[in-house]
């Protein structure tokens, strides 16, 4: 690990040194395509199934239920193009909420060009859906309902079971994207009972380029990439081996290790925000305080920029995030913000911190003991802050 | 992404603040759009013997406002009123091209501090 102070766990993780020898011989040594006849690409292949059952296990999911993609990104894309562009008797109606990761929300408004109607469900001041606004927009030509089952910015969880079953009563396919709640908290998609789940493997100390789409026996979904055929017709091309290995590892040590991570980081991260909310004024809180992710802490600084608060950060070698347009390179704060009601100027002001693996709870001393007179400064800058 | 200049001048800056009695005030920018300066001037014969700044925005709005103020401070006010974004952004040794409207606005500050002084001197004069 670097000397940073790194904080931003929800962006990426780093990949865990197990996972890395896990993969190392299928670089060079272990290397051969599996779809060809070989005895040493026989071997291949069985290392991708292994590691298909442990993608299966971490979600209480069937292997023959896994399919390996490029990421989050594809699977989100493939779950949801790959529904609409079924033959489409029932209808083209497709149902999300506003606070989706920009993977669902583009690829939506991209079949909104397309001629396909599409609902955004508004969220309540914590990021919550209401069960009931989904009931109401529920139309008999909805195809799929699509909602995330914890927000990378806020950490709000979803109750997606309730969501689930009222989508079914109408007859439409639910996906979720559980690409910030997979690794991090127990998911069980019987339990669920959703149709079509994303994660992705650099979330939960993987490889980045890897993530699973899981697709419940019988649903059809229609492939976005076409060619040798590979995982069962749903997603061609010659299979990353060393990232479905990787992919497989990462997954076996979040099944064996989430209940501890669990237990050493809600503490951590608990203390973190009743420390910032002791020690600086005017903070407010984004997101439900129960329904969230336990590594997840997002705030509103008033008065003050999220991007500068970063690169005062960054000089003392903390790394964090911001919902500020600045931070993001874009004209716009975070959607995700301004769907809970925070005010454009609240929104810039926000910070994210998320937790992981390797933050100690010096991190989180040193974090305390930095953040209040960065505020301090940059307040004392702010033509909004009035007490000098 | 930024220039070592850009993140030196951010991190160094000293020139902030409010000046009570200040002779001219610029305020531009808009709190929706993340980006807010407020240029306090004090005018002596002509010359601006004082002037600070008090900036809501990113690394480049602060940065852009502190390096203005560095360039009006000692100025006579005709010469400060030539200053444009692209000099600002130069003396910086340059900025992102997504971050050049915060040079912009530090131009818009110093001309808007600048008219505010005018108009407040020419009504003294009239009245």
């Amino acid at each position: 690990m670097t000397i940073k102070y790194y904080f931003d766990y929800n962006a990426t993780t780093p990949t865990d040194p197990r996972v890395v020898e896990a993969m190392l011989p299928y670089f060079s040594e272990k290397f051969h395509n599996p779809s060809s006849f070989y005895r040493s690409a026989q071997e291949t292949n069985q290392a991708i199934e292994i590691a298909r059952q442990e993608a299966a296990r971490l979600i209480g999911a069937r292997p023959e239920e896994i399919f390996f993609t490029s990421g989050g990104t594809e699977s989100d894309n493939l779950a949801i193009q790959g529904t609409a562009s079924r033959p489409r008797e029932k209808g083209n109606h497709i149902i999300t909420s506003g606070i989706e990761h920009p993977a669902v929300l583009r690829t939506c408004e991209h079949l909104e060009k397309k001629g396909y109607q599409v609902t955004y469900l508004p969220v309540d001041g914590c990021g919550l859906v209401d069960p009931a606004d989904l009931e109401k927009s529920l139309k008999d030509t909805t195809i799929l309902v699509t909602i995330m089952q914890a927000n990378n910015e806020i950490g709000t969880l979803q109750p997606i079971r309730e969501l689930a079953r009222i989508a079914h009563q109408r007859g439409a396919l639910f996906h979720t994207d559980a690409v910030q709640s997979t690794g991090k908290i127990p998911v069980d998609v019987k339990a669920l009972d959703v149709d079509l789940l994303s994660f992705s493997s650099h979330k939960i100390y993987g490889p980045k380029g890897m993530g699973v789409l899981y697709k419940k026996k019988g649903i059809k979904v229609d492939p976005l990439i076409f060619g040798g055929g590979h995982e069962r017709g749903l997603r061609a091309g010659t299979e990353n081996v060393t990232g479905i290995v990787g992919l497989g590892k990462a997954a076996e040590l979040a099944r064996l290790e989430m209940a501890e991570e669990e237990r050493r980081l809600r503490p951590l991260r608990d203390k973190l925000q009743q420390e910032i909310l002791a020690r600086i004024p005017e903070v407010l809180i984004n997101g439900d305080t129960d329904r969230r992710l336990y590594n997840t802490l997002n705030v509103s600084i008033k008065y003050i920029e999220g991007e500068s608060i970063l690169a005062m950060l960054d000089h003392q070698d903390f790394a964090l995030s911001s919902g500020s347009a600045c931070s993001a390179k874009s004209l716009e704060p975070s959607h995700v913000l301004l769907a809970i009601g925070r005010k454009h100027e609240e929104a810039h002001g926000s910070l994210r911190i998320s937790l992981g693996k390797y933050n100690t709870p010096k991190d989180v001393d040193r974090l305390l003991e930095a953040l209040p007179p960065i505020v301090d400064k940059l307040r004392r800058m702010s033509p909004f802050w009035d007490k000098k | 992404m930024y220039s070592k200049k850009v993140m030196e001048q951010f991190q160094n800056s000293q020139n902030y603040g409010k000046i009570e009695d200040a002779d001219g005030i610029g305020k531009v920018g808009n709190p929706r759009c993340g980006d807010v300066m407020w240029i306090y001037i004090k005018v002596k014969d002509g010359v601006i013997e004082d002037a600070k700044y008090e900036t809501f925005g990113c690394v480049a709005a602060i940065a852009t406002s502190s390096m203005a103020i560095d360039m009006i401070k000692g100025k006579p006010v005709s010469e400060a009123l030539q200053i444009t974004n692209r000099a600002v952004a130069d003396a910086l040794d340059g900025l992102p091209p997504e971050k050049m409207h915060c040079s912009l606005l530090a131009e818009e500050g110093i001309k808007s501090a600048i008219e505010d002084y005018l108009g407040k001197r020419d009504a003294a004069r009239r009245s």
